[in-house]
């Protein structure tokens, strides 16, 4: 294990899911709504809000100037990181620009220490990667009234002509925050904190009841 | 409420996303050990606080995380420009 | 009752449907009226004069205006306590079946003349400058008036009981933001319509045409609604126009962000049941096109206020628009041409015209000549003096005045009506564009303020310019939305939406806005400036009198344009007394400045949806559900939700923590401790940077290891602490508090970014990530043993102050053996998916330790036992490490100048004198002292006494069988053993020994074992 040899590690990392023949039961942040809430879930054609939990969620930081951290990136992502404000999808992953210098990446759940250990295999020089599986969840927001949920709810601009597919953005989502990442048309993903995903949750839920 | 534009978001933003800092360029001192009570007291404490054109250290909180300066009229509120750190205002009083 | 006043259906062109009649409650009575009535309509159109008593002088006062404006007719609104609104305008509230209202202003009733018989005390105690006055004597002056003034006058009030109704924010980005829909907003919105921009065109009024909705001026040869009616359908087909009626843009802020209330069911019912009552738009524009018009502003003459004088233009909107005549014979006294249309449309409605009072001496324009064509007796160069009436216009007194509108000259005439209208001029709406700060202009030609300079992209068209006739109008709306068109960087030129417009010719109007009595002002009756807040020019005039002569200070003194008024038609008939009294012109006394927001707001719109449970963001842990089940009280920590105690059936809250700190010291707690900010720092120079925001030193921690650490301010005082542990050679992970997580990140982010942006190290947040359990007690490592099996826990391989990574209960974890109980402690942390997970596994196997859940309070009060600080509850932002005694936990000899090193070297840094912290033990075993009592060296010296210092944490301590306290004294640290007395406000004094805030086991060896 780990702390058998602590002088040699630079880093420490490890795997934070526990090994299948544990018999564990895993909790996403909106877990409890399962239980005591009648509607968890909204779902029509107009609106419909669901969570999306247990994804893993790598924060990465470096210089994207640099052409050793951007190649190395590109070897193990197998594509070029987002530019600024952008979201890709790929099949396996996605990638959001956070800042400058910080891309969120998201992947199934049990891929997330794989990821993170091929990453850091490959990557050299002045980096940061960082598993926060367990502080984040993700909240699709989605149907044709989406737009107008969020327009209740962020003062960032949700319009098509500022907000079109394939954008991420880092903003104010009623009295908290979230990384708002559009998808297509009609389907936004809200990447929020897992402390506040129950207050965002019940906001956008009570934001969305002229549409239900 | 302000309307700024963030330079390493590259767009204007709502002020609800910003705190603002204080006034900018004021450098921590290389040697603080070396200054007298008066000369740490005037970096801690003494600021411009101008009619007119000003420069301000602000941070993009809810979004990039980033901050950067802004020149801005304390009159109208009008923003001149916002610039990264370690470069220089364009506008000046 | 029968609706006297209502106009045959077959008369006219209103906007009210017939078929469909309402009934509605005002006071006690119930009245009819007809859908697309206001209140106030409906009230005229049923006879009622009366709506409401004046604030000071308790005068009988009905309905002036037909909008906005009005300042009388202010209704306390709802059929059910919860949804009463007050100062609800009758001018404004459309009428709905089963509405119920009464007046505002009026106790006992509006009808019963109370304050009559106490008028002349109220008058007299409530002279000019009252307020001014009175708040410069002893303030338990003003209670006394305060109470029988407001029950009097009344405000309205706020509603008892919980409002049931759902209110809305909205956040809108557009182009073009269009402010008003009357002809110029129209034109502009038209000329917009179908291009690329996105626009919002909103106007307070229940549909758009603004003045068109009662004119009869001709446009493409139509009447004015038919146009507006052409243009509606074509903005509600473009595509790109959000229309918003019944919405009044209230504030105008910087880099013009504007708010709009919007009411969209307070027409229809008492309730909206299922929808959004309100609504708050939160506007950003890129460019603003004011269109807002102009208020008609009556003249001022004696007893100008008694019901059935009203002004000229709500008479046609009353007569055209609702098909209600206030009245059965009418004097219109005028300054100017285009009042005459109200005569017109009152003869046109059947009813008599006594005369036009002219203050002109030969007017001669377009509307002259019509009127005198229908016959109607025009009485030039002359003024009404005065109303003959209490409770209505009864008749007029006439008289000649001179050239400049100065003085009477020849004899008063009576002449008998039943209703005055009135015409001063107009005055540009130019509220909005001032709430930015820029300063109106005023301008002598048309006799109003103008808007003035400034930064927003704002445009302006119509009536706010001062532009009052229909073809200009239109001309100047079409023009901005060209100008917004070309800025926004569109190249097409819009079609106008109208060609032939009639164009009728005004001659000037006087300048004269106050017609004088044969008395002097300050004799004659009543000349009423400021209808709302009973302001006369003789009130005026002894305010300049007094040495007032900035209109700003006579505002104040008169409370000229106060209240839910703001001044809509009295300020400028204001500056103009005040100026002509001063021998000065309007500008040289100053500009009237507008604020937000124009009219009132109600709370529910201020809120939206953030009330209630969605008040505040509540943040919880990965365990919250388990703390709800096991009966945990909750405290807000910052937003967080952290269990108190967790109290057992019957037992008191002294109980609970009693038992929870035996516990922690005896066996087992647990405490969800999952809230600290808990920050990843990765980077060859992570180190390096924990040097320099740290005050102690971070070169030789090891990986493994754990240490604490405090962080001040440049200044030198402590603002956050917290255990960093080394997690490898470039890898830390720091704790901060939990309210100081975002600040201290932020504070790192400060410093890497903007001072010492070469070294190599990154931040980030882990606070949501990790799940963080604490069990602490002497059973801890039995406990832990029980659910690990990778983790040597042995004394000497898993010491105080290590870490270690493992599982726990099979889950990845990582467990830090740090201590703020002082007892053997371990935090555990796990992945927060599998927070609660571990919990309940550790509640399980703890079972035979009898574990206890423990919270923040005794959390508080187990630290507190081992003279641990809380910053931010021991600490203020005003003391140092040294005052904490604290020495240990800073290294000067560090090469780096660490933030706060040069701060606490100041001089008054290192003053003897200064407060310390230090234990306090009270000579009562019992008596807990009161946290925020002051100690003083002598209980019985006069006050103002020395005080030498606070208690910051004090409490019962179960495990000492006394009480514990914590606080500052003047030099405490020199002073142990001494005593200091802490008076209490009931006049106990409580005396305490000054001792080492360490209580409990002061070698520190519990942590150790
Ligand atoms: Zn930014």
């Amino acid at each position: 294990m780990f702390d058998k040899n602590l002088e040699k590690n630079t880093i420490a990392m490890m795997d934070l899911l526990p090994d299948a023949s544990v018999n564990a039961r895993a909790e996403s942040p909106l877990a409890h709504l399962d239980q005591f809430h009648s509607h968890t879930n909204i779902d029509t054609d107009s609106i419909s809000l669901q969570e999306k939990p247990f994804l893993g969620h790598l924060l990465l930081r470096g210089n994207a100037d640099n052409t050793a951290f951007k190649d190395a990136i590109k070897k193990v992502l197998l594509c070029e990181l987002p530019k600024t404000l952008a979201c890709i999808y790929t099949n396996e992953l996605s990638i959001c620009w956070v800042s400058p210098d910080e891309w969120l990446i998201l992947c199934e759940g049990d891929k997330a220490y794989k990821l993170e250990k091929k990453l850091r295999e490959a990557l050299v020089g002045h980096y940061s990667l960082c598993n926060i599986s367990g502080g984040q969840t993700v909240l699709v927001l989605s149907g044709h009234h989406a737009h107008d949920v969020l327009m209740k709810s962020t003062s960032y601009d949700v319009a098509d002509c500022s907000f079109p597919i394939g954008k991420a953005v880092t903003t104010t989502l009623a009295k908290s925050q979230a990384i708002i990442c559009r998808k297509d048309k009609t389907t936004w993903e809200l990447i929020v904190r897992r402390s506040f995903a129950d207050y965002i949750w019940h906001y956008l839920h009570d934001a969305s009841s002229e549409f239900k | 409420m302000f309307s700024i534009y963030c330079p390493h978001c590259c767009e204007y933003r709502e002020e609800e996303e910003f705190h603002a800092i204080g006034e900018a360029h004021i450098a921590r001192p290389v040697d603080p050990d070396a200054l007298t009570d008066a000369e740490w007291a005037s970096y801690l404490y003494i600021r411009k606080n101008p009619r007119g054109l000003h420069h301000e250290q602000w941070v993009h909180a809810i979004g990039c995380r980033k901050f950067f300066n802004i020149t801005r009229d304390t009159v109208s509120y009008e923003i001149k420009e916002t610039y990264k750190i370690g470069e220089a205002p364009a506008f000046v009083a | 009752m029968t609706q006297k006043n209502r106009l045959s259906s077959s008369k006219n062109r209103g906007r009210i449907n017939y078929k469909k009649p309402l009934t509605f409650t005002y006071g006690k009575k119930t009245y009819s009226g007809y859908e697309g009535d206001t209140v106030a309509s409906a009230l005229l159109a049923n006879g009622v004069d009366i709506v409401g008593r004046s604030f000071k002088y308790s005068r009988p006062r009905g309905i002036v205006a037909a909008g906005a404006e009005e300042p009388n007719a202010i209704l306390q609104m709802g059929a059910t306590e919860a949804t009463q609104v007050p100062n609800v305008r009758a001018t404004q509230q459309e009428l709905f079946d089963g509405l119920v209202c009464r007046a505002t202003n009026g106790w006992p009733s509006e009808d019963f003349d109370l304050m009559s018989y106490v008028g002349k005390v109220g008058g007299n105690i409530m002279s000019p400058g009252f307020y001014y006055k009175t708040f410069m004597y002893p303030q338990s002056m003003w209670k006394n008036y305060e109470k029988v003034i407001r029950k009097a006058a009344g405000f309205g009030r706020a509603p008892q009981e919980p409002d049931p109704d759902v209110y809305d924010h909205i956040h809108r980005h557009c182009d073009v933001l269009i402010v008003g829909a009357g002809p110029s907003g129209l034109a502009a919105a038209a000329a917009l319509a179908g291009t690329d921009l996105r626009v919002v065109i909103a106007d307070e009024q229940s549909e758009f045409g603004g003045s068109l909705l009662h004119s009869s001026e001709l446009i493409d040869e139509q009447y004015p609604q038919m146009w507006v009616e052409r243009i509606c359908t074509q903005l509600r087909e473009a595509g790109n126009i959000v229309c918003l009626p019944r919405s009044t843009v209230n504030g105008y802020h910087d880099h013009n962000f504007l708010t709009i209330h919007e009411r969209c069911s307070d027409h229809l019912a008492d309730q909206a049941s299922h929808q959004v009552r309100q609504r708050m738009h939160r506007v950003r524009a890129q460019w603003v096109i004011l269109a807002t018009g102009a208020h008609e502003r009556p003249l001022v003459f004696s007893n100008n206020d008694v019901p059935g004088s009203l002004i000229a233009s709500a008479v046609s909107t009353y007569i055209n628009r609702y098909a209600v005549i206030p009245g059965q014979s009418l004097v219109l006294l005028t300054t100017n041409d285009y009042a005459y249309q109200t005569a017109i449309d009152w003869f046109n409605a059947g009813r008599e015209v006594v005369a036009i009072v002219d203050t002109r001496t030969n007017p001669q324009g377009v509307r002259v000549q019509r009127v005198r064509e229908l016959g109607i007796n025009i009485i030039t160069g002359s003024g009404v003096i005065n109303i003959l009436g209490r409770q209505r216009v009864n008749a007029v007194e006439v008289a000649k005045l001179d050239e400049v509108g100065e003085k009477i000259i020849g004899q008063v005439q009576t002449l008998n009506c039943d209703t005055v209208a009135s015409s001063g001029g107009w005055s540009p709406v130019i509220h909005l564009s001032c709430h930015t700060g820029s300063r109106p202009i005023w301008d002598e030609n048309i006799l109003g303020f103008l808007p003035g300079e400034t930064i927003q992209q704002q445009l302006t068209a119509g009536g706010v310019n001062g532009c009052y006739g229909l073809k200009d109008c239109l001309q100047q709306g079409y023009d901005a939305a060209c100008d917004a068109l070309e800025k926004l960087g569109c190249k097409d030129t819009p079609k106008p939406s109208f060609n032939k417009v009639e164009d009728i010719a005004e001659e000037p109007a006087m300048a004269l806005f106050h017609i004088p009595h044969s008395e002097p002002t300050s004799r004659a009756p009543k000349q009423f400036v400021d209808l709302q807040n009973d302001v006369t020019a003789a009130g005026v005039e002894m305010a300049t009198r007094e040495g007032f002569e900035s209109i700003e200070h006579v505002k104040r003194y008169t409370a000229l344009g106060f209240g839910t008024d703001q001044g809509k038609l009295g300020n400028i008939n204001g500056m103009a007394i005040t100026a002509k009294s001063l021998n000065k012109s309007i500008p040289e006394t100053g500009t009237t400045i507008f604020r937000p927001n124009y009219t009132p707001i109600t709370f529910g719109a201020i809120a939206g949806r953030h009330c209630g449970e969605l008040f505040d963001p509540k943040r919880y842990t990965a365990m919250h559900q388990w703390h709800i089940e096991n009966g945990a009280k909750f405290e807000a920590v910052g937003q967080w939700m952290r269990p108190w105690y967790y109290p057992k059936l019957g037992e008191s809250m002294q109980q609970a923590l009693n038992r929870e700190c035996v516990a922690a010291r005896t066996s087992v707690g647990i405490l969800d401790a999952s809230t600290l900010g808990k920050i990843d720092i990765q980077g060859s120079d992570a180190r390096e940077f924990l040097g320099r925001v740290y005050t102690n030193a971070w070169e030789k921690l090891a990986v493994g290891k754990c240490r604490y650490g405090l962080m001040c301010g440049e200044d030198g005082m402590v603002f956050d602490d917290g255990v960093t542990s080394c997690l490898g050679e470039n890898h830390f992970l720091m704790t901060t508090t939990t309210g100081g997580a975002a600040r201290v990140l932020e504070w790192l982010e400060l410093y890497h970014q903007t001072e010492w942006s070469d070294l190599d190290v990154y931040f980030t947040s882990v606070t949501d990530h990790w799940a963080t359990m604490t069990i602490s007690g002497p059973n801890s490592r039995k406990l832990l043993a029980e659910l690990t099996e990778d983790i040597n826990l042995e004394k000497d391989n898993f010491k105080f102050m290590d870490w270690r990574s493992g599982t726990v209960a099979g889950i990845p974890a990582r467990v830090y053996r740090i201590s703020f109980t002082g007892e053997l402690s371990y935090e555990i942390n796990v992945q927060a998916n599998y927070g609660l997970f571990v919990w309940e596994q550790l509640m399980e196997a703890g079972e035979k330790y009898n574990i206890t859940p423990y919270g923040t309070e005794a959390m508080h009060i187990l630290r507190a036992e081992k003279g641990f600080i809380i910053t931010g509850q021991d600490t203020d932002g005003s003391v140092h490490p040294y005052d904490l005694n604290m020495a240990w936990a800073v290294n000067m000899k560090k090469t780096f100048s660490f933030i706060g090193k040069r701060g606490m070297a100041r001089e008054d840094c290192i003053r003897p004198d200064r407060k310390q912290l230090v234990g306090l033990k009270t000579k009562d075993l019992e008596c807990v002292i009161p946290e925020g009592s002051q100690a003083v060296n002598d209980p019985n010296q006069a006050i103002p006494m020395d005080m030498l210092g606070h208690i910051t944490s004090s409490y019962w301590s179960e495990n000492l069988g006394h009480s514990i306290a914590m606080g500052y004294i003047k030099g405490g640290i020199n002073r142990i053993g001494e005593t200091v007395y802490y008076p209490q406000t009931d006049g106990c004094v409580i005396e305490a020994e000054i001792c080492s805030p360490v209580f409990l086991d002061e070698a520190g060896e519990r942590q150790h074992v």
